[in-house]
Order: structure tokens, then C-alpha cells, then sequence
């Protein structure tokens, strides 16, 4: 400082701290550390909420140096591949390295997310003894704990508000774990167990819904009868957010005209999802919401749900025989047409065309999130036979806030040419037997200029691209490519050029010489690099090696 | 010595436990491997039930097994690089109408419409209109109809992790709401069938999908591959020297010890030792599979205990 004066000390921290509390993002947060060791060490005591996009990526006792009064963390750990069965069961990614420094170094820890985490029920039991003042789990695709440890933390966290449990593998060894929340226990607020297998006690459930009234969302699992939903849902009015279990019986008339008005006398209810097994019988219920649905069904929804802003999806029969073919690209047309809100789609189908893909780019300028997946890998036009480059190149060029993009169907290099050059805002992309060469993934890797993850499976992209692109890999966080045309040399060049990745080699035949002794012309079954700052980890299994 | 009659509970025995097995583990030829696009029936006799991609596997190693699942890992074993000949503009690839392009996966769900009946009223104003609604729908891809071949699943045809959707929900969506006889399991489908596999002292579960195998031999091998890692011997899987690595694997050893057996939960909740029944029975009534110690298992399969000692 010029001088030496110290201008920071013009106002007392307190007034600094509450400026930078307007600061809108981590990284601007991280710019401001850098003015000064004044503001560094204001903004370090003020900074609250840290998100870790890699487990991998710090050391845990570093980041709980780092900022020492972190009341909310979130965490993910394996690659976004492994929901598919791409990454080997053993890779890592668990929880107890975070979760034992966390203990140590943030005791007044309120909130923890974890994301495709290994988390075991000791780790559970640490949450629900340590943290004095927890209030949010949320715990999604994740593995490795009981209802067990669930039951430890509703024994221990008087103040949870949210359980959130979406997605993962539970085993269930405590069936009453439910019963262990204490009957002065009132301050739920969310609670998700639509994963959980086994059978529910609703008589434990609605009692422990009747005494939080704060309840705003509910997502049961399938083991609750559409029968009890009633007495549920009168003991919750207010609730914002429902998620039924079972929605099919037996035919009872009472009970169609009893569950109907239940559910309307949920005045708040702006959500549902759940439905397994919905008979017709029901549905009538539940007003636009669909279980199956096809191109008639969109078009109903694009008349109707104005304000739609995120669309799902799903086949619901992956594996079978396509048939005249009632889920088409006329569906996704009209809902782009229909729902002006619309920001986020997920589309499994099978057959696309260029032209709607153009339709849909014009109608959607302001989509965040496009993934299409057209289910026979290297689908083209169906109509024309021509690659399905231009329509998602003219996705990319429309959509100029476009953060997350999967692509599918018949691809040459002239898409990737596109999403380098236009797709600008883009952080995550997914490609699948895609491109014809390095071409490719060059253009992806020397565009594209706020990418952060990428993952790639089953296309032609080798050597050359990576070691040109090399720098590119540091300002990204991950990179997954597996079934490719990488060889082992270039992944040992890679590492030995940038000592800010870990260049990790996945090779699970246990067959033929170890690694290291493999010529550099060794085919790369998986590829995961990643940037970090805490050096090779520690808890690699044997089929995953890290490249020095 | 004289072969067991009765079939191994791991498949390792020399004589499988039906002919069908047999037939199908000896005739491993190149074009039913190969995998290749098109319509059913367009395609020669042999190649009736396998679609899927057009790769051409460079060499093709003969450690080549069935199942979808290992085929491009497998494929890259020392084989250098390997291209894609429907990259090229798919020319090779026969296409049809209407882009029916599908792995036909055998019998479908007894097609049931699911056409709903109260969608979109708009007369009546539902609260679930409203900003920020996210909506799940499963598009109903359909039920063949067109099909006359009663063909197996074509398990052998599946690409690993696609189309890419997460196991759970491929349990869920494979359930038709029309067959009222399924129970509240709603884990069966003809799609897939995934149960849980437990070992005793491994840290987290994993999820098979029944349906990707065709016998005993293959769900094995693929638990072995699965589980292995957790079987943790004086020596590491690093640099274990063998042309044939399922038998030299500790899990293998182990069980071969006699250490671990393979049990399942069917659907009365019963445990059972896996391999009594017919493969086929097998998958319709488990529920749940684990790997239990030995020791645990006495009371359920005293079988197993004799059958070891048969296997030397």
C-alpha cells in the first residue's frame, strides 16, 4: 500500500464483512481475498458457505483451515459416469476423510450436501454427534449406509430441518429408525425418503408429520399405500411439495372422492412427482400430471402448462422394441412451441431430426440445460439420413445462456466445431458416440471457454488433442473419457507436464502386466483427470491408477 | 473322478447344468458377437437376435465373453486402436423407415396405452400449474407388436451405462401399471431386473441386473469381478501374472475355501443357496442376493459344504 496506510481499517471488519456478504458469487468472494491480507482475512472468518465440486480437488483439513466458520458445505465426489455403471463400485469418493476433519475443524456445522459420495453409517453417527446445531442432510446418489445410521440422526439432530435423501442406496436394517426422532422433535421442514426400500411406519410418519408444522415438503416411498396418503395429507395442508408413494389399489369409489379432496385441500401444492405404478383409475386425481405420457400428451401439456420451466422425460422401456413410434421429436417440438418458460429438458426419444431441432432452438433462446438422448447410439435425421449436426449446432448458437448440454444421435467433428466456437456459457458437456476423429474434441478443448466438466464415451478422440490442450485441462474441473482412443503414453506425458492434475487410469481387467510396465502404446480403457491441489489420493483402489 | 451331477452353485463345474447352457457356451463365434444395426428381419438368420452397434473389434480377443457389459473393455485388450464404422455416415448401417432403430429386447410389457384419462383440464385450475413445477413423465416407448420371434433378451447386445439412465429408475419404469399381478416389490420388468448384492464386510452395496445374464457361470463371474476388490489377501490384484484370471482371483479362492457363499432372499423371504433351481426360476423369485461367510451359511445349504469338498 502506498504509504503504508491502511486504508482497510477505515471501517471497522464488521462493515466489510457485511459488503462482501453482497458479493454474488465464490469467485468473487476469492477476488476480493486478493486485495489485501486485511480483506483476505475479513472475507476467510466471513465466508460461510463453501462448495467442493471434487472431493478430490483439497485436502479436507485444508479447506476447514482455509475458512474456518463454514456453516454449510457441499460436496461431491464420483464422476457424473458412475449413475451409468461407468465407473468401477471401489473408485472412491467416500465421505470420511471430509467428514471426520469436518467434525474436528467446523463443530458448528448446520448443513451438509453430499453428492455421489461413499458415506458410510459411522460417518452418520459422527454427523448426529458432533454438530450441535445440524439442520440440513441432504445425501444424494449416494451409498454405503443403513437406515441405521439414519436412525442416529434422528435420534441426535433436535434441530434438523431437512432430510433429504433422493436417490441413493440404502440398506435397510432399521426399520423403526423413524421412530427415533423424539417427540419433541417439531422443526421438520423437508423430508425425502422415496429412495428407501423397505416398508414405512405411517403410523410413526403421521405423527411425526402432524407435529411439524413447518412440513413443506414430503416425498414418501413406494411402500405407502395410496390409502394412508389421505390421513397424511390432512395432517399436512401446507405442503408445497408432495411425493406420493404406491398410487394404485383396488378400485374404491370413497377413496377416489377422499384422496381427490385431500389433495385439493392442499392450497400450496406446487409440486408432485412419486406415482409408482399410477392406474388410470387414479390419476384423475391429480390434475396435468402425467405418469405415461407421448407426443399427445406433450402437445396437452405444451396447451396447458404455460409456466412449465423444466421437462423430464424418460423411456419407459429402455430396452425394448421400438414401436410405432408414439414418443417423437413432434412431442419435444410442442412443448418448446407451448411453454415460453421452459429452460431445462431432458428428452429421451427415438427418432430426431435437424428441422426440429432448429424449430425448438428458435423457440427456446433461453434454455440452461438441453440433453437429448436419442436412443440408438449414431442415429441420424430419420428423414433426411444426414447427421444431426445442425440442429444442435443451431441449438448452441441460440441458446446463448446454455450451461449443460448432452449430445446424441449421428455427429460429425462440424458439431464440435459449433459448441467450441458458440456454446460460451456452457460448463458441462456430455458426448457419446460422437465425432470422427481428434478434430473434435480439439475444437471442444480450445473453445468453449467456461467449461468445467466433460465427459466423453465411446468416441474416436486420442492423443493429440489432450497433449495440445493440456493447459485447458487446469481450468476445468474434470474430465472423463472412456472407450476412447487414448493411449497410455499420452496420459504419462500429460502427468508429468502438468503436476496440477491427477491423471487417473482406470483399467479393470486384472490380467496381463501392472501398469507401470505397460508400453506407452497401451490403449486407456477410463480416463479421469481432475485438478487439485492435494497431490495423488491416497485411497486408490487397484484398478485405478494415478499417472506421475 | 467322477464330475457333480448336481449344478455347482457357481457354474464351475465341466458339465453345465442344461444343454441350452452348453450350446451356448461353446458356440461363441465371431458373428454372433459382432453387433451390428438394422430392422429385425432384414438381417441373415444368424444374426436374428443381436443389434445394437456397428464396431469392428480389432482383433477380436478370444477372451471375448458374452455380455454386453465387459465387450469394450475387453475388446481394447491389447488390440490398439479401434474404430467406428458407423461413424462414417452410417452408410453400413441399414437404417429402414422410420428410423426403427431398437435392441430388441424380447417380449415387451403387454403393451397397455396408459393413455391418461385427466390430463390438462384446464378448465380446473390445479395449484400444480404454478412457476417452478418440475414435471416426471415417462414417455411410453411402447409394447412390440410386431414381433413374432419369442427371442431371449438380448443381453449380450446391451452397451454398458446406455442409454444413460440410472439403474433405480430403470426398475421403476420397467413396471407397467396395467399388469396388477406384479407386487409391491415393483423391481420387475422385462427390461431389467435389478437386485441388491450384499457381502458380508464390504462397506456398501451393489446392484446386478438379473437380466444380463443367462446363467449361473456368468452371474458368478460378474459378482467375482464386482466383489473382488474387498477380498483383501496378503497380496494385492497388481501384477498377478495369469492368461486367466477368474480362477486365480482371491473371491474365486476364497470361495473355493469355502469362506463365502452365495445366497439369495426369494419372494416368500426365504434364504436360499444359489444354484438349486433352474436359472430361469432363479430370476423369477429373487429377490435379493448375498454374499454370505461360510460359516453363516451352514444352517441354509449343507450342500454347499459337501459340494466344496467335491471340487478338488
Amino acid at each position: 500500500m502506498v504509504g503504508g496506510f491502511r486504508w482497510a481499517a477505515m471501517f471497522p471488519d464488521e462493515v466489510w464483512e457485511h459488503v462482501f456478504s453482497f458479493l454474488p458469487a465464490d469467485a468473487d468472494r476469492n477476488a476480493a481475498a486478493l486485495v489485501c491480507r486485511a480483506w483476505y482475512r475479513i472475507e476467510q472468518r466471513s465466508r460461510w458457505r463453501v462448495f467442493v465440486g471434487n472431493c478430490y480437488a483439497v485436502e479436507p483439513a485444508a479447506a476447514v483451515r482455509r475458512f474456518p466458520e463454514v456453516r454449510a458445505a457441499a460436496i461431491k465426489g464420483k464422476p457424473h459416469f458412475a449413475d451409468f455403471n461407468l465407473v468401477p463400485s471401489d473408485w472412491g469418493g467416500g465421505a470420511e476423510a471430509w467428514v471426520e476433519a469436518m467434525a474436528e475443524g467446523w463443530p458448528h456445522l448446520e448443513e451438509l450436501r453430499l453428492k455421489r459420495m461413499v458415506v458410510s453409517d459411522d460417518c452418520l453417527e459422527l454427523i448426529a454427534r458432533c454438530f450441535k446445531n445440524f439442520k440440513v442432510l441432504s445425501l444424494v446418489s449416494c451409498e454405503g449406509f443403513s437406515t441405521a445410521g439414519l436412525a442416529a440422526i434422528a435420534a441426535n439432530c433436535r434441530n434438523l430441518r431437512e432430510l433429504n435423501l433422493h436417490e441413493n442406496e440404502v440398506e435397510d436394517n432399521c426399520l423403526h429408525w423413524m421412530s427415533h426422532f423424539p417427540e419433541s422433535f417439531t422443526s421438520l421442514v423437508t423430508l425425502n425418503i422415496a429412495c428407501l426400500e423397505g416398508e414405512v411406519n405411517v403410523y410413526v410418519l403421521e405423527r411425526l408429520i402432524g407435529r411439524c408444522p413447518n412440513l413443506k415438503t414430503l416425498r414418501l416411498n413406494h411402500s405407502v399405500p395410496i390409502q394412508r396418503l389421505v390421513g397424511l395429507l390432512h395432517r399436512a395442508p401446507q405442503l408445497v411439495d408432495l411425493g406420493t408413494g404406491k398410487f394404485a389399489a383396488q378400485h374404491h369409489p370413497e377413496l377416489f372422492s377422499t384422496l381427490e379432496s385431500a389433495i385439493a385441500g392442499c392450497k400450496n401444492l406446487k409440486s408432485l412427482s412419486g406415482f409408482w405404478e399410477a392406474g388410470p383409475t387414479y390419476l384423475p386425481a391429480i390434475y396435468s400430471v402425467m405418469d405415461l405420457i407421448e407426443d399427445d400428451g406433450l402437445i396437452a401439456v405444451a396447451a396447458s402448462c404455460k409456466l412449465l420451466q423444466e421437462l423430464r422425460v424418460f423411456p419407459s422401456d429402455p430396452y425394448g422394441a421400438a414401436q410405432p413410434i408414439s414418443l417423437t421429436e413432434h412431442g419435444l417440438v410442442a412443448i418448446s412451441a407451448g411453454c415460453p418458460m421452459l429452460h431445462s429438458v431432458l428428452y429421451f426419444c427415438r427418432q430426431m431430426t435437424n428441422s426440429a431441432l432448429l424449430t425448438v432452438a428458435k423457440n427456446c433462446p433461453n434454455f440452461t440445460c438441453f440433453r437429448l438422448c436419442i436412443m440408438e447410439p449414431h442415429t441420424p435425421d430419420y428423414i433426411t439420413r444426414q447427421p444431426l449436426d445442425a440442429g444442435f449446432s443451431a441449438i448452441v448458437e441460440s441458446c446463448k445462456h446454455l450451461r449443460r448440454l448432452s449430445l446424441s444421435g449421428l455427429l460429425t467433428d462440424l458439431v464440435f466445431k459449433s459448441i467450441g466456437a458458440s456454446a460460451n456459457c456452457l460448463e458441462m458437456l456430455s458426448v457419446a458416440f460422437a465425432g470422427d476423429g481428434d478434430a473434435g474434441l480439439h475444437y471442444i478443448l480450445s473453445g468453449c471457454k467456461n467449461l468445467r466438466k466433460l465427459e466423453i464415451r465411446d468416441c474416436p478422440f486420442g492423443d493429440q488433442p489432450l497433449l495440445d490442450n493440456a493447459a485447458k485441462l487446469e481450468t476445468m474441473r474434470s474430465l472423463w473419457m472412456s472407450s476412447c482412443s487414448v493411449t497410455l503414453g499420452a496420459c504419462r506425458q500429460l502427468a508429468r507436464k502438468m503436476p496440477l492434475l491427477n491423471v487417473e487410469v482406470i483399467n479393470e481387467r486384472k490380467r496381463g502386466l501392472p501398469l507401470e510396465l505397460q508400453p506407452d502404446n497401451c490403449p486407456v480403457e477410463k480416463l479421469y483427470i481432475y485438478r487439485t491441489v492435494a497431490g495423488p489420493r491416497s485411497d486408490t483402489p487397484s484398478c485405478v491408477w494415478i499417472l506421475r | 473322478m467322477s464330475p457333480p451331477l448336481e449344478h455347482d452353485y457357481l457354474g464351475l463345474s465341466e458339465h453345465p447344468s442344461s444343454p441350452a447352457t452348453a450350446v451356448e457356451e461353446r458356440v461363441l463365434n465371431l458373428s454372433a458377437t459382432e453387433l451390428r444395426l438394422g430392422l429385425p428381419g432384414s438381417e441373415t438368420t444368424d444374426r436374428k437376435d443381436k443389434v445394437g452397434l456397428t464396431l469392428e473389434l480389432l482383433p477380436l480377443p478370444k477372451s471375448f465373453v458374452s455380455g454386453g457389459k465387459r465387450g469394450f473393455s475387453d475388446a481394447i485388450d491389447g488390440a490398439g486402436k479401434w474404430r467406428f464404422a458407423a461413424g462414417k455416415g452410417g452408410s453400413e448401417v441399414d437404417l429402414g423407415k422410420g428410423g426403427g432403430l431398437f435392441s430388441p429386447r424380447g417380449e415387451m410389457a403387454g403393451g397397455g396405452t396408459g393413455k391418461p384419462s385427466g390430463q390438462g383440464n384446464a378448465g380446473k385450475d390445479a395449484a400444480v400449474n404454478a412457476a417452478g413445477q418440475e414435471m416426471k413423465a415417462v414417455a411410453q416407448v411402447g409394447g412390440s407388436v410386431g414381433h413374432d420371434r419369442a427371442m431371449a433378451p438380448a443381453a449380450k447386445a446391451q452397451v454398458v451405462g446406455w442409454p444413460p439412465i440410472r439403474s433405480y429408475r430403470k426398475n421403476t419404469m420397467a413396471t407397467n401399471p396395467s399388469k396388477s399381478k406384479d407386487d409391491a416389490d415393483g423391481k420387475q420388468g422385462l427390461g431389467c431386473l435389478y437386485v441388491k448384492v450384499s457381502m458380508d464386510g464390504a462397506p456398501y452395496l451393489r446392484k446386478v441386473d438379473l437380466k444380463m445374464y443367462d446363467n449361473y457361470k456368468e452371474l458368478s463371474s460378474a459378482l467375482e469381478k464386482m466383489f473382488s476388490c474387498f477380498t483383501i489377501g496378503p497380496c494385492g490384484s497388481h501384477g498377478i501374472p495369469n492368461s486367466d484370471g477368474l480362477s486365480e482371483s482371491h473371491l474365486m479362492d476364497l470361495l473355493n475355501g469355502s469362506e463365502y457363499v452365495l445366497t439369495y432372499e426369494d419372494k416368500d423371504g426365504d434364504w436360499m443357496l444359489v444354484g438349486d433351481v433352474p436359472w430361469e426360476m432363479f430370476t423369477d423369485t429373487c429377490r435379493r442376493l448375498r454374499i454370505m461367510k461360510g460359516s453363516d451359511a451352514i444352517g441354509l445349504a449343507p450342500r454347499a459344504m459337501e459340494k466344496c469338498k467335491n471340487w478338488n
